[in-house]
């Protein structure tokens, strides 16, 4: 089902969460809401499911205008930061929870949780407790349980949050598998520029109680419509007014007239990558980014002078606010 | 005898195993034996303090019943006046505790759960029978419910009698002990969150399976403490419903008041025993609530 939200807004006493917000996530989509802290995207993800109310504005699931129904009717999975595992029900009764609630048949749900902990990889686990669990399969039982009662919609709120680095890793890639598999439409929450770029397909940037800019990953990688879209997704070099991507700067071999010199302060090795720091002319920093081969044909080492090409720089229009 | 909530039983750590004996110098000896000392002695001095508060007037009260052998005992337990005062105090304690606990439910999520304006007194009034003397309690509730009071009337002419019977015994119980299951409850509803119960709403539970399966069972530990004390408090009872009872021998005569009616009448053993039986029903309690705790707890947060 396609989600529109139209105009909300959300304040908390003086503090705006959400200041006129809309957007669109179409039918089947994976859509990462990414932000800074406090920029509002958790309050619009609970709004869209119902934990939250607008002030004012729409909320519209498929054609249904859902902006005052509870949560329990709109037919969203939830899967909150922490879990919120049912820690007094075991890993089965916890995914069964939707489904009994609604009085299914006890094999239905049987058979339905079984299938279900089989696509979240739990099937050994189903008598275990929640607190006998990992947060990686906490996660997943979360999932599942969300999934049970077949949602029209699933969100996620700061999904990978709470897991390190390796597990996180391991579940972006399950999450985008799992939703080419079962292809509900699906909105999650995130912090990390990174994330939403390998798991999403569109991408919402908010920022402050707005929407800065949505659009595909590349498309916001490559062109971001102002400085904050810009800065907050990829690393960029702040030079006055204007922006430079750090991959942009070309190193070169041989002066040949169109560059700039420059001083290499430091080089960071890190795997495939190679970060050079560098001084300009003029006493700007600026810093560079290389593959590996490059820095080793180019020799680089601190307190080097050579001469290196900027590209065209982004400037955007100053921003009100 | 009014009973003061049963005191945290004090487990003492395992004695832990020494290591190996190396030759220790005489300085590293002298300061063991110093700390040794230094926690004998805390031991003893809280020790020594419950037996002298509890312990000594405990083992008295036994001694002092069986004193003369069983047969008195037996008698002093199965005279119609004792028997009678047990089975009422029963029944108070039967009626007022479920109320006390549906009450300190609602209330508790009321003040953690809810939005309202007034939040703040409502919880600053929900401690108030534990500021006020049981005594204040019973007059104020003569002054409501009793023949020249505030609703005798209507109650008189509707034929219900409060003060001097059962109701009224209830009612003062249940003012007295009304604060515990609230205050053991909410500090759990505080900590569990509302993350849970938000789940549950938004797969499709209403409010009420919610209650049911989410919040009650994570709350449940709390609540059964609450319980406990509440019935500790509403057995032992006696100013409060030492007022609106009017004390008839074999009518409104709870244990507790029936222990004071057999002391004042130098029948000790007769007051010996019923204080006796008493501290059992209690200690009953404690011993079932620890029992419960104790295995389904070990089954589920292992």
């Amino acid at each position: 089902m396609a989600i529109e939200v139209r105009n909300v807004r959300k304040s908390f006493g003086e503090f705006v969460a959400l200041d006129d917000v809309s957007i669109r996530v179409a039918d089947g989509a994976l859509t990462a809401l990414l932000g800074p802290s406090g920029s509002g995207k958790s309050t619009l993800l609970r709004i869209i499911a119902g934990l939250e109310t607008p002030d004012s504005g729409e909320v519209v699931i498929g054609d249904e205008d859902v902006t005052g129904a509870p949560a329990r009717t709109r037919g969203v999975g939830f899967v909150f930061q922490h879990y919120a595992p049912f820690k007094h029900m075991t890993v089965q009764d916890n995914v069964a929870f939707g489904l009994s609630v609604r009085r299914r048949p006890k094999d239905q749900i049987r058979e339905r949780v079984r299938e279900l902990l089989g696509l979240v990889r739990l099937d050994g686990l189903a008598e275990r407790y929640p607190s006998q669990l990992s947060g990686g399969q906490l996660q997943r039982m979360a999932l599942a349980r969300a999934l049970a009662v077949q949602p029209q919609v699933l969100l996620l709120d700061e999904p990978f949050g709470a897991l390190d680095a390796q597990v996180r890793g391991e579940l972006r890639e399950w999450l985008r598998r799992l939703h080419e598999e079962i292809h509900v439409t699906t909105v999650f929450v995130t912090h990390d520029q990174e994330e939403a770029m390998e798991v999403a397909e569109q991408i919402v940037v908010m920022n402050h109680g707005r929407i800065e800019q949505a659009g595909s990953p590349r498309h916001l990688y490559e062109s971001p419509t102002n400085e904050f879209v810009m800065s907050f997704i990829g690393p960029v070099n702040r030079l006055g007014d204007a922006f430079v991507r750090p991959h942009d700067i070309q190193i070169l071999p041989e002066p040949d007239g169109t560059g700039t010199e420059a001083l290499i302060e430091r080089v960071v090795h890190l795997g495939f990558e190679v970060r050079v720091e560098l001084k300009l002319e003029d006493g700007r920093d600026i810093w560079a980014q290389v593959t590996r081969e490059e820095a080793q044909q180019l020799e680089l080492t601190a307190g080097q002078i050579l001469t290196v090409r900027l590209p065209a720089p982004r400037v955007f229009a100053s921003q009100a606010t | 005898m009014s009973s003061s909530g049963p005191g945290v039983v004090s487990i003492s750590p395992p004695a832990i195993r020494s290591a190996p004996r190396l030759p220790a110098s005489d300085a590293q000896r002298t300061a063991r034996r110093a700390a040794r000392a230094r926690k004998l002695g805390l031991r003893t001095l809280a020790l020594g303090y419950l037996a002298l508060l509890l312990g000594a007037p405990l083992v008295m009260i036994f001694y002092r019943t069986f004193e003369h052998g069983l047969a008195p005992v037996w008698n002093a337990v199965t005279a119609p006046n004792a028997v009678h005062a047990f089975w009422l105090s029963i029944e108070v304690v039967a009626i007022s505790v479920p109320l006390n606990t549906i009450f300190g439910i609602g209330m508790a999520l009321l003040l953690e759960r809810g939005r309202f304006w007034g939040k703040g007194l409502l919880g600053l009034l929900i401690d108030l029978p534990f500021a006020i003397s049981p005594v204040v309690v019973g007059l104020s509730l003569v002054l409501v419910y009793g023949k020249t009071g505030w609703l005798g009337d209507w109650l008189a002419e509707n034929g219900i009698q409060v003060i001097f019977s059962v109701p009224g015994m209830v009612l003062a119980t249940a003012v007295v002990s009304l604060p515990f299951v609230a205050r053991e409850t909410i500090p759990v509803l505080r900590e569990i969150g509302t993350d849970a119960e938000q789940a549950a709403e938004t797969l499709g539970a209403s409010a009420w399976q919610t209650f049911w399966r989410v919040t009650l069972p994570a709350i449940r530990w709390g609540v059964v403490y609450g319980v406990v004390l509440t019935t500790a408090r509403a057995l032992g009872e006696f100013g409060a419903v030492s007022i609106v009872s009017g004390r008839i021998e074999g009518q409104t005569q709870t244990l507790p008041l029936y222990v004071q009616d057999r002391f004042e009448n130098f029948d000790s053993t007769g007051a010996y025993t019923a204080a006796l039986v008493l501290a059992l029903l209690a200690l009953g309690t404690l011993l079932a609530m620890n029992l419960l705790t104790r295995r389904t707890r070990g089954r589920m947060e292992a």
